[in-house]
């Protein structure tokens, strides 16, 4: 735990179980994340780390087990009801509105919680922490890969979560573009808990945090990330002989 | 489109529309009024299923199934009746309520897009079978037969409200028609630029993603269809009323094919054009009716062939790059404009 005096955790699994068919690609998942942590999921291909976060977001529903957020038993709830209880995600494969300029899909997020004058100002405000205000009034399909990135991140953070998914945010990324990203995930941090699936090592060294190694459907290490990216499995499993 | 402040986009519509309303009873004689009173009630039709196509991303290919039962209801309850001020109510409220019900099995059951086209399909399918099917006395409502494949004939018209010895004229009939057009246009004008209408709009885009946000997108999607068969529904009405007959061939696949190649030709998308669609292609209707060389079914389906091959975004789209893109500024970014460049390659 992250040291904090408050006993609950943020979000709790336990005996998490996701099976498909005979297929299982989840078992007995227990893990929980304080207010405020970062947690990085690492995993070879095929591990179960996007099962685990449709199953939190309500995308799958988990055929044993529980998940409790803030206390609340969440699994199946509506993926509509999970967002509005505050677990926002970023999607792989960036979903956002593509026929839509990049105002106008920020103001669909921001006015989940604002009103009136209220949603331009957050609108605007998201803009300038993103540096996104001179593409505006771009339509967002028409933009590149990373900016999207960014814009999808805008739409979770303007819910104003307690807790954000990021499956693979620095993927398909420039070396520029994945240092932006790891600055943001850096400022996001101050308000809110995080769960980062990614690949990129370097990345999980510039965001360095605790670290949860998935193999097959279940956990094989945790802990701080020199400790668990020097660990004699986790390089059997996944990092290989590259890591060295 | 702004131009030195000045709304274009509401300006244009809003001018044209009271023009034709107040101009054409001063130059047409009473045929050709007829004839336009039928063209802005297709408008009306085209209009409801632009909205939950072209904006809600719902596509409905059974149409013809609302704004049968709008005039269903209308012919049933004015016969029923008498006066005609429930009854219009009624013809309204039925299509609501069966679009209400449909939708909430479609979308609540969360069944796919295409599903979704293929149940529609289907109601209309089963209401032109049933209502095709109920020739003879023993098939009435209250005093109305319901008709088989002849239908209802004589049906009462419309009267003021509460009035029922002061019946609409056909001038009376071409202000109502056309001045609900108008209404409706700027009302689902409106409709779009309020957040339910933005979050319709962003399902069409990406559904998940709205979820993720935390709108309810099957709430959302009932409320779009609904209104959508609400809208068909008062069409189906105001039909009848124009011809003071209602037949099964309201329900008909040919009816809902016709209301998805005015939105086509006019453009997934917009508003204005599917009216234009609607009002271009009824005329067509009429007049190849009036010779023998060509059939208007084979015209139809080269239009349609034609659009999609050439024309995929519809007359609208390309009009406003053409003409308004040259002489406004850049996009702009209001929800009521199409994503137009979005579309290119998506549809």
């Amino acid at each position: 735990m992250s040291g904090s005096n408050v006993p609950q955790p943020l979000i709790e699994a336990r005996n998490l179980t996701m099976r498909f068919g005979g297929v299982t690609a989840i078992a007995n998942v227990d893990l929980s994340v304080a207010e405020g942590e970062l947690r990085c999921l690492i995993g070879p291909n095929g591990a179960g780390k996007s099962t685990f976060f449709k199953m939190l977001t309500g995308q799958v529903m988990p055929s044993e087990g529980e998940i409790l957020f803030r206390g609340t038993r969440i699994n199946g709830f509506e993926p509509h009801d999970i967002a509005r209880l505050g677990i926002g995600i970023k999607t792989q494969v960036p979903n956002v509105f593509d026929g839509l300029t990049v105002r106008e899909n920020l103001w669909i997020a921001a006015s989940r919680r604002n009103r009136g004058k209220a949603t331009e100002r957050a609108v605007a405000r998201e803009l300038e922490r993103l540096e996104l205000g001179s593409i505006a009034d771009r339509l967002v399909g028409q933009l590149a890969h990373g900016q999207r990135q960014w814009i999808e991140l805008g739409l979770v953070l303007l819910t104003e979560p307690a807790l954000i998914l990021l499956d693979e945010p620095a993927a398909g990324m420039t070396e520029d573009e994945t240092v932006r990203t790891a600055k943001l995930i850096g400022i996001i941090k101050q308000s809110c808990a995080l769960i980062v699936v990614e690949h990129d090592m370097k990345f999980i060294r510039m965001i360095a945090s605790r670290i949860t190694v998935f193999d097959r459907g279940r956990i094989l290490v945790e802990g701080e990330a020199d400790a668990v990216l020097s660990d004699q499995r986790v390089r059997d499993v996944y990092l290989g002989k590259r890591a060295a | 489109m702004k131009i030195a402040g000045i709304r274009l986009d509401l300006i244009v519509p809003g001018v044209c529309g009271l023009a034709l309303l107040f101009g054409l009873p001063i130059f047409l004689d009473l045929f050709s009024l007829l004839q336009v009173t039928l063209y802005a009630i297709m408008a009306i039709l085209a209009l409801s299923l632009a909205f939950i196509w072209g904006y809600g991303g719902i596509l409905c290919l059974g149409h013809s199934a609302f704004f049968g039962l709008g005039a269903y209801a209308y012919a049933i309850a004015v016969i029923n009746i008498g006066e005609s001020t429930a009854p219009f109510l009624i013809a309204i409220l039925v299509p609501t309520l069966a679009a209400a019900a449909v939708g909430y099995f479609m979308f609540y059951g969360r069944i796919s897009d295409v599903y979704v086209g293929v149940m529609t399909l289907t109601l209309a399918l089963i209401l032109f079978n049933v209502v095709n099917s109920t020739s003879g006395a023993q098939y009435h409502i209250g005093k109305a037969p319901i008709g088989g494949y002849n239908g209802l004939p004589n049906v009462p018209g419309l009267n003021v409200p509460f009035d029922p010895d002061n019946s609409l004229d056909p001038g009376d009939m071409y202000y109502l028609c056309m001045g609900l057009l108008i209404v409706v246009y700027f009302g689902l004008r409106w409709l779009l630029t309020t957040r339910f209408g933005r979050v319709a709009v962003a399902i069409r885009e990406n559904e998940k993603r709205v979820e993720f946000i935390g709108y309810d997108s099957r709430l959302h999607k009932l409320a779009t269809f609904t209104i959508g068969g609400g809208l068909a529904g008062l069409a189906g009405c105001l039909f009848v009323n124009w011809g003071a007959y209602v037949s099964p061939t309201t329900f008909s696949m040919m009816q809902s094919a016709q209301v998805i190649i005015w939105v086509l030709v006019g453009g997934v998308g917009t508003l204005f054009g599917p009216m234009i669609g609607a009002v271009a292609l009824s005329w067509l209707t009429v007049e190849v009716g009036s010779q023998q060389l060509i059939d208007a079914n084979l015209l139809f389906g080269a239009i349609l062939l034609v659009f999609v091959l050439l024309v995929p975004r519809g007359i609208m789209p390309v009009l406003i790059d053409r003409v308004w893109g040259r002489i406004s500024l850049p996009r702009r970014p209001v929800f009521t404009a199409p994503p137009v460049a979005a579309r290119e390659g998506k549809r």
